[in-house]
C-alpha cells in the first residue's frame, strides 16, 4: 500500500453559529481546506463524510459543485470523522484516486445528549429511569478509577483548567476564557466527582481534510503530513461501555486499548515516540483514563504527570493542545477530524500562540463514544 | 412500598416477599440481564440473580435528564451505581435509602423494590441492613 498524505486542512469555528446549519459549516470547512491545499473543488475525485445529527454529507455537492464524484456518507457516531478519513485514505492507497476529501460536521441542541434506547437495542425502562446517560457513564468510570488508582479530585480540575488555557490560544475553540481551578472545582456538580466545567458541552462545527497520493504531493510540492495509521475498533467482551445496563464480572479489554495497539503497530512506532496527543475528553476524567488506555502512561501515573505539568503545551507530551472537547465543545461528527486538524496544524508549525516547541514530528489522536468504539490516527512529518 | 405500584416493566424481578432480579444464562453459560427478547431469547435459561452484592461504582444524577427520562414531574436528584452480583453479573441500578457520602467501593448492597414515581415501582439497591439476614 502506498503512503497517503494530508495536504489541506480547513475548519469552521466550533461552538454556536445560529445562522448556519451544520452542513453549511461543513461546506465552509471544505472551502477552507481547498484554499489551504491550493486546489479547486473540481480537483477532488472522491469524498467521504458525515454527521451524527446534522444530515447527510453528500448533499454538500449541491453547494460545492455537482462533479459526479463518489461521495460515501458515514454515520458512525463519534468515529464518523475517523471512518471518513479511513475511507478516503483507503481509496487513495488502493490507487482509485489521487485526491480525496474527508469531512465531518455537526450541530446539536443545548444540554446533555439524549438517546433513544431502541436505537441502541436497549429496553425502554433503561431510558425512562434516567440511567442511559453519557455523563453518568463517565462519572461512574472515573469514580471507580480514582479510588483504584489514587487520582485526586484536584487533578480533574487541573485537566479542565489546562483545556481552557489552551482554548484561549486556539481560534477555532468555543471557550476562550481561562477558568481558574477553584471556579472549576466549585462549579455546579453534574455527576460526582465531575462538575460542570469539567465537562464538554454538545456544540457545532465542521472540519475538512484534503488527502493526496505521494505522486500528487510531489507534483504539487505540497506542505504534506503523512497518515501513518488510522484504526477503528468496536468493543470486545467484558468491557465497560457507555449505554450498558450491565458489565461482565470477568474484566475484558477496551476498544481504545485495541485501537491504540493496532495504530502503533501500523505506524511501526510506540507511545514513547509521540510528540503530542489529542485524546477524547468528554470530561476531564476521560482525558486522564485515556492517557493510560492509549499507552502514554501506566494507571495511576497521571497524578504525577499532571502535577508536573507534563501534558501542558510546554510539557514533555502536550495533550489536547487546542483545549480538546472541553474548550471546543462536542459536535459528534466533527470532533475526530478536529483533533486531526489540530495535529496537522502543529506538525506544520502553524499553531501560533499554542505551537509546541522543538518541531514535533509525530502526533496522535483518539476518539471514543457510544456504544463502545474508538478511533485512532497517527500522523508524521 | 405501596402494593398498588406497577412494575416499570414486566419480568425484571420475581414476585413474592424476597424478590430477585430475573436474568438468563445463555448457551455459552454467560449470565445476562435483563432477560433477552426476540431471537436472542432462544436457548436461554431464566435464572434468579443474587439479592446481594458489592458496590462497583456510584454517582449522583444531579440534573434532570431529557426524555426518554420519565421520572417524577418534580425532579429529585438520585443515586445510581453498578452492583457486582458475585460470580454472576454487574448490574446498573438506582441506589436508595442512603447518601452519596456514605457510599464506598466494595460495600455490601441488597436488592429492594422501590417507588419510581407515584404509580410505578423499580428495582434498586440499598446498603445491606445490619441484622437483616437475607434469603438468597
Amino acid at each position: 500500500m502506498s503512503d497517503v498524505y494530508i495536504i489541506g486542512a480547513g475548519i469552521h469555528q466550533f461552538g454556536r453559529t445560529e445562522e448556519r446549519t451544520g452542513r453549511d459549516q461543513g461546506v465552509f470547512a471544505v472551502r477552507e481546506a481547498l484554499k489551504d491545499a491550493g486546489l479547486e473543488w473540481s480537483d477532488v475525485q472522491f469524498a467521504s463524510g458525515g454527521s451524527h445529527a446534522a444530515g447527510k454529507a453528500d448533499i454538500m455537492l449541491n453547494d460545492l459543485g455537482l462533479t459526479s464524484i463518489p461521495f460515501i456518507n458515514v454515520f458512525n457516531g463519534c468515529a464518523t470523522g475517523g471512518s471518513a478519513l479511513a475511507t478516503a485514505k483507503s481509496a487513495i492507497a488502493a490507487g482509485e484516486c489521487d485526491i480525496a476529501l474527508a469531512v465531518g460536521f455537526d450541530k446539536h441542541p443545548r444540554g446533555a445528549f439524549a438517546a433513544d434506547p431502541k436505537a441502541y437495542g436497549l429496553p425502554d425502562w433503561y431510558g425512562q429511569t434516567g440511567m442511559m446517560m453519557t455523563t453518568q457513564f463517565f462519572a461512574l468510570k472515573m469514580q471507580r478509577y480514582m479510588q483504584l488508582h489514587d487520582i485526586s479530585r484536584e487533578t480533574l480540575g487541573k485537566v479542565a483548567a489546562k483545556s481552557f488555557r489552551n482554548g484561549e490560544k486556539a481560534e477555532h475553540a468555543w471557550r476562550r476564557t481561562p477558568i481558574d481551578l477553584d471556579t472549576i472545582m466549585n462549579s455546579q456538580m453534574i455527576n460526582d466527582p465531575l462538575t460542570k466545567f469539567m465537562f464538554c458541552a454538545p456544540a457545532e462545527g465542521g472540519v475538512a481534510l484534503i488527502l493526496a497520493s505521494e505522486k500528487k504531493v510531489r507534483e504539487l510540492g505540497a506542505d504534506a503530513v503523512k497518515i501513518s495509521s488510522v484504526t477503528i475498533r468496536s468493543r470486545p467482551p467484558g468491557s465497560f461501555e457507555v449505554y450498558a445496563p450491565t458489565i461482565d464480572v470477568v474484566n475484558g479489554g477496551k476498544p481504545t486499548i485495541l485501537a491504540s495497539k493496532a495504530a502503533y503497530e501500523q505506524a511501526g512506532i510506540g507511545p514513547e515516540d509521540i510528540d503530542l496527543a489529542q485524546l477524547q475528553d468528554t470530561e476531564a476524567g476521560a482525558e486522564i483514563m485515556h492517557m493510560a488506555e492509549n499507552g502514554i502512561c501506566a494507571d495511576g501515573e497521571q497524578e504525577k504527570w499532571i502535577a508536573e505539568g507534563r501534558t501542558e503545551l510546554d510539557g514533555s507530551l502536550p495533550i489536547n493542545t487546542d483545549g480538546g472537547c472541553i474548550a471546543c465543545g462536542e459536535p459528534i461528527g466533527a470532533t475526530g477530524l478536529r483533533q486531526v486538524y489540530e495535529n496537522v496544524t502543529q506538525l506544520r508549525g502553524r499553531a501560533g500562540p499554542r505551537q509546541i516547541k522543538n518541531k514535533p514530528k509525530t502526533a496522535y489522536s483518539h476518539v471514543y463514544g457510544a456504544p463502545g468504539l474508538s478511533g485512532i490516527t497517527i500522523l508524521e512529518v | 412500598m405501596s402494593a398498588s405500584l406497577q412494575p416499570i416493566a414486566p419480568n425484571l424481578w420475581s414476585e413474592g416477599p424476597n424478590p430477585q432480579l430475573l436474568g438468563a444464562r445463555d448457551a455459552s453459560g454467560k449470565i445476562v440481564f435483563p432477560i433477552p427478547e426476540g431471537e436472542a431469547a432462544n436457548d436461554v435459561e431464566v435464572i434468579k440473580l443474587s439479592r446481594t452484592g458489592t458496590l462497583w461504582s456510584y454517582t449522583k444524577q444531579e440534573f434532570q435528564p431529557k426524555p426518554p427520562y420519565d421520572g417524577p414531574e418534580e425532579f429529585v436528584p438520585f443515586l445510581v451505581g453498578f452492583i457486582e452480583l458475585p460470580g454472576e453479573i454487574i448490574v446498573e441500578s438506582h441506589i436508595v435509602e442512603t447518601t452519596l457520602e456514605e457510599l464506598t467501593l466494595g460495600m455490601k448492597m441488597e436488592l429492594v423494590i422501590s417507588a419510581f414515581d407515584e404509580t410505578r415501582s423499580m428495582f434498586a439497591f440499598r446498603p445491606e441492613q445490619p441484622n437483616n439476614e437475607v434469603v438468597r
